[in-house]
């Protein structure tokens, strides 16, 4: 399902990605973990080019993009059609409300038929518990309500994967339960996710796999059994041992 | 000044404004003045300073996003193009520009009417201030939400047509439209290039009745209350537009 190659990421002299290759197989939910500056965000970036690669090659369904080559402006356009992102912030459009946030996707970039798309959409909001919210602007939902929307706006692309990028982090503690139960849901209806994320025990229950990052490199990656158990690198251990 | 020379001035002052008021013949020539010239000056400001301000407006909207785009881009010769009518346009009085379009082009061969002379020298001036608003307005937008446009699979241009001028918008409407009560007011310079405006309808006016007080202050009133109104529009948009913040 997702194949990356060697992949590095420099801003200037700074070396975020030194050479990362993993892949995820489909149904598969991955969790990446590791302390702040270690590049876990950079790589969930790279993986829809919203962060272009220095190079390396990523490829996601049957969309490949080398980027040691020149990549040709219109196949990221294709590569981000099969990924769904949800962000810290939300990243909601403001001027519209919850509905329209959802189908502003279908309708703009896949030029679906309006009504379809709400009537998808509506159902969408109805799954991960808005349905009472569709006419709502973003500024009048709670922040857990907003990355409800934010997801359901990543799904409404059909994407083969769906990345999140520390969704909880912004919200107010009590509000963290509601979005990390709707994300376990779509695990378990088997929706390939790569998750980055401080929540330890949303990557003990749901991951099969979690992956520990630090400095720019893979350091160890294994079931969450293990690697919460009894981590084989030093790094992982005192990144642990912090986190308790 | 000397006491006595003070004391004569206030006194030669004085004394004209009392022989003005004191002259009920003045007083019936003025009322006849102001209602005989009010039509004309209406039909002025109504047919040709606003629709002329509306025109340019519109027109300098679209050079001004294509300005802001272009300084953004990214892009160097673009930028140094951007840059350069930028500052052509604001280095130079607009009066002067107006001369150089009607006055100037036709000893090259290019022969402008008035009003169009008119609308596509103030459509310049207006692309080029408004472009350094539309360029904050969407210099303010949040990264995060051309980002999550991006994310949805959006090109360059979706993303800046669905998610980032919506909102730029909304925060560029008090500068522009403050740009737009501005330019109303400057239609009155297309007089010296022959557009029949309002300013010039006034000007007519004094030539025929030699009444300047009354018929420039009857004129600025016109002014007033076309400005008055659209400040009032003004807030009536931006109340629309706050309803999603």
């Amino acid at each position: 399902m997702i194949t990356i190659t060697d992949v590095h990421k420099q801003f200037n002299s700074l070396h975020v990605l030194k050479g990362i290759s993993l892949s995820v197989e489909k149904g598969k939910v991955v969790v990446i973990i590791g302390p702040s500056g270690s590049g876990k965000t950079t790589l969930l970036r790279c993986l829809n080019a919203l962060e272009v690669p220095t190079s390396g090659s990523v490829q996601i369904g049957d969309v490949k993009l080398d980027f040691s080559k020149k990549v040709e402006r219109t196949s990221i356009p294709k590569l981000r059609k099969q990924t769904g992102m949800v962000f810290q912030n939300y990243n909601l459009f403001p001027h519209m409300t919850a509905v329209e946030n959802v189908m502003e996707g279908p309708v703009t970039v896949k030029k679906e038929d309006k009504e379809k798309a709400r009537a998808k959409a509506a159902a969408l909001l109805t799954k991960v518990g808005l349905g009472d919210k569709l006419d709502h602007y973003p500024a009048q939902l709670s922040g857990g309500q907003q990355q409800r929307v934010g997801i359901a706006r990543a799904l409404a692309m059909d994407p083969q994967v769906m990345l999140f990028d520390e969704p909880t982090s912004a919200l107010d503690p009590e509000l963290v339960g509601e979005v990390l139960k709707v994300m376990k849901e779509l695990a378990q209806e088997g929706m390939t996710m790569i998750v980055v994320t401080h929540e330890m025990g949303f990557a003990r229950e749901v991951a099969d796999e979690v992956i520990f990052m630090d400095q720019g490199v893979i350091v160890e990656r294994d079931t969450p059994s293990h690697l919460f158990a009894k981590p084989r690198e030093e790094r992982t251990r005192q990144f642990l041992q912090h986190l308790k | 000044m000397a006491p006595s020379q003070k004391y004569q001035r206030n006194g030669l002052v004085q004394m004209s404004l009392n022989s003005f008021f004191e002259n009920p013949e003045r007083l019936n020539r003025w009322i006849d003045i102001a209602q005989s010239s009010f039509l004309p000056l209406l039909k002025g400001a109504l047919l040709y300073s606003l629709t002329i301000a509306i025109a340019a407006f519109f027109i300098g909207l679209i050079i001004s996003v294509l300005t802001a785009l272009a300084r953004l881009s990214g892009i160097k010769p673009l930028i140094a193009i951007a840059r350069f009518y930028v500052s052509i346009i604001r280095g130079t009085p607009l009066l002067v520009q107006l001369f150089i379009i009607f006055y100037g082009l036709p000893s090259i061969g290019l022969m402008i009417d008035p009003i169009p002379s008119a609308i596509i020298g103030f459509s310049l001036s207006v692309g080029a201030y408004s472009s350094e608003v539309v360029r904050a307005a969407i210099l303010s937008i949040h990264k995060g939400q051309w980002e999550a446009a991006y994310s949805l699979g959006m090109t360059y241009w979706q993303a800046l047509r669905r998610v980032v001028l919506p909102q730029a918008a909304r925060v560029s409407i008090p500068p522009l439209s403050n740009s737009f009560i501005s330019l109303v007011k400057d239609t009155s310079l297309a007089s010296v290039v022959l557009v029949p405006e309002m300013f010039r309808k006034a000007q007519e006016v004094v030539a025929a009745t030699y009444e300047p007080l009354l018929v420039y202050v009857e004129a600025a009133l016109i002014y007033w209350v076309i400005c008055f109104v659209l400040s009032i529009i003004q807030d009536r948009i931006e109340n629309k537009l706050d309803r999603y913040v």
